[in-house]
């Protein structure tokens, strides 16, 4: 078994997020990143089925050198080798079309992911890359079985859920409660840094989308308390004041 | 020119998301003096299709393939593939969705198309064909430029208002083409839950927390929310605790809300629940410690018993109703 593993390098969610340059540029300045949190989910999966079947577990990221900390974090949680496609991820076309020709040659089983990153919330990278792979896609994957050459799945719809089978290979978009994240061992941490991390180049590729500046919502107002023994004055607020009700 | 719509809907009931779509879309086309084309997959009535008129659409493309009554994500990007061609579309538009965001990922590989997410306002064409969208969950909006002549436009719930324009739309059949490949992904079954509001469609959420204490308190969540015709929503350290099912725990890692009002009881506000509903419109917080980090996120707020409060405002929301 053959599995791909695909990450995000995000700001944590506790992240204050600020712009620089006029507004063009994101403001590293104090901020933590670390594996998308439904990447996340995505590889504690995936290490249990490279663990059930055998064979092996590669994650990559599409990213400049900054990323790698992150991608040895996965090392860590048990990745057998992680790839860096060297390039600044400028839109989701362009991070999809470096996956699938990475993958192109692999001959992957499984090709997991995400539902979405959290910085930019497309969710579009792995329809993008099936697409591209001529491969089914499945999103969001709540629960993931193999049985032979079939995967069960479990996918959250609105309002409910709906199971689906799919052969190998495939690319799937993943979210909670598909498995536990794994926190890296002090085994894990030291493994992995022996473990391979390669870089490779980016195929060049034309953008179809370009960011060109960031602003920040208004500042929210401050509450309104209302005393607990008047709800009266909650309910007339929200007909006349929010009209919601 | 046109601009073709993806029209979602539930066992034949267009989406409220669908329609404010239209409504985008049809916008866009007085701006861009174009065509409204929306596209309906599976079964559903034409009754139901002219609603798209009312939002806008001069024309419906119905592809009524009961095969398509699934939404299997391959199976839905090939039709709609082939009715943008039949539009003779240069945009596609749609909402924001889990079925959205797939059908959308594999279009904008088909099309060619410059794909924008998140989508809150209409395009500004002054020097390029720049787009906003809401990013880092709500926390900031970035503009995209969109270089290629096709473009998709994801719309986010509740971001654009939903116009009446009143007219009406022609329907028209449209026979597309399937692959067997695109029903490789077989769907087996489906569970639905019955009767309830659906939580990402819902206007009004009333959510609890572990503050609510135990599963066997929910019926004040519950009656509140029948009282508002609201949906109930959980944070995650309840459906983590199997107190209530995984579908309604709403957040960063759960479900993304953007209702018009959004009542949390007994939820302290940790930062992951208030990505998942800070592109609420009101929030209402109610909670009896009066740090909780909530009541920063919030609107109005109440300080004290959720069991004392939840019963008297159920009794004044009947009052009015």
């Amino acid at each position: 078994m053959k599995i791909l593993v695909c990450i995000t390098h995000v700001p944590d969610t506790t992240s204050k997020i600020q712009f620089t340059d006029n507004n063009t540029k994101f403001d590293k300045n104090g901020v933590q990143f670390i594996i998308g949190p439904y990447d996340d989910y995505a590889l504690a999966r995936a290490v249990e089925l490279r663990d059930q079947t055998g064979g092996k577990l590669t994650v990559l990221n599409v990213g400049e050198a900054e990323t790698e900390p992150t991608l040895r974090k996965a090392l860590a949680i048990g990745a057998d080798e992680a790839i860096r496609v060297n390039a600044f991820p400028s839109d989701s076309l362009f991070v999809a079309n470096q996956i699938a020709h990475y993958a192109k040659e692999g001959g992957y089983d499984l090709i997991l992911m995400g539902r979405e990153s959290i910085d930019f919330n497309g969710g579009m990278v792995h329809g993008m890359v099936a697409e591209t792979l001529g491969m089914p896609s499945v999103s969001p994957v709540m629960k993931l079985d193999l049985e032979g050459e079939v995967a069960k799945i479990s996918r959250e719809i609105e309002g409910g859920k709906e199971q689906l089978e799919v052969k190998l290979p495939f690319v799937a978009g993943c979210q909670e409660p598909i498995a536990e994240w794994k926190i890296p061992n002090m085994r894990g941490i030291m493994s992995a840094r022996t473990k391979p991390l390669n870089v490779v180049e980016a195929v060049s590729d034309e953008a179809a989308t370009e960011t060109v500046g960031y602003e920040l919502p208004p500042a929210k107002g401050a509450v309104k308390l209302i005393d607990k023994d008047n709800v009266q004055e909650l309910v007339q607020l929200l007909q006349t004041d929010a009209k919601v009700l | 020119m046109s601009i073709l719509v993806y029209i979602e809907h539930a066992e034949g009931a267009i989406k409220k998301t669908s329609l404010e779509a239209v409504s985008y879309a049809s916008a866009l086309a007085e701006k861009e003096g174009k065509e409204v084309v929306a596209v309906a997959l599976g079964a559903i009535e034409e009754n139901e299709l002219a609603k798209a008129g009312t939002a806008g659409a001069q024309k419906v493309l119905h592809i009524a393939d009961e095969k398509l009554n699934a939404g299997v994500i391959q199976a839905h990007a090939s039709a709609v593939a082939q009715a943008y061609e039949k539009a003779g579309a240069d945009t596609l538009v749609l909402a924001k969705s889990s079925l959205g965001d797939a059908v959308a990922a594999r279009l904008s590989v088909k099309l060619k198309a410059g794909l924008a997410s998140n989508v809150v306002a209409l395009p500004d064409e002054d020097g390029g064909y720049k787009v906003k969208r809401s990013i880092y969950t709500g926390k900031a909006f970035t503009s995209t430029l969109i270089t290629t002549p096709h473009k998709i436009l994801a719309v986010k719930k509740n971001a654009v208002p939903l116009k009446e324009y009143g007219g009406a739309a022609t329907v028209e059949a449209l026979d597309v083409t399937l692959e067997e490949g695109d029903f490789a992904a077989k769907i087996t079954s489906t569970d639905k839950a019955t009767g309830e509001i659906s939580l990402p469609e819902a206007d009004i959420i009333v959510s609890g927390g572990r503050g609510m204490k135990g599963p066997e308190n929910w019926n004040l969540i519950e009656d509140l929310a029948k009282a508002m015709g609201a949906a109930t929503g959980c944070s995650k350290p309840v459906s983590d605790s199997g107190w209530r099912p995984h579908h309604e725990h709403v957040g960063q890692t759960g479900v993304k809300v953007a209702p018009s009002l959004y009542v949390a009881v007994g939820i302290s506000g940790a930062i992951q629940h208030l990505a998942g509903v800070n592109a609420s419109k009101n929030i209402v917080v109610i909670n009896k410690d009066p740090e909780a980090p909530f009541f920063k996120a919030a609107d109005y707020g109440i300080v004290g018993d959720a069991f004392e409060i939840l019963p008297k405002l159920t009794e004044a929301i009947k009052a009015i109703k």
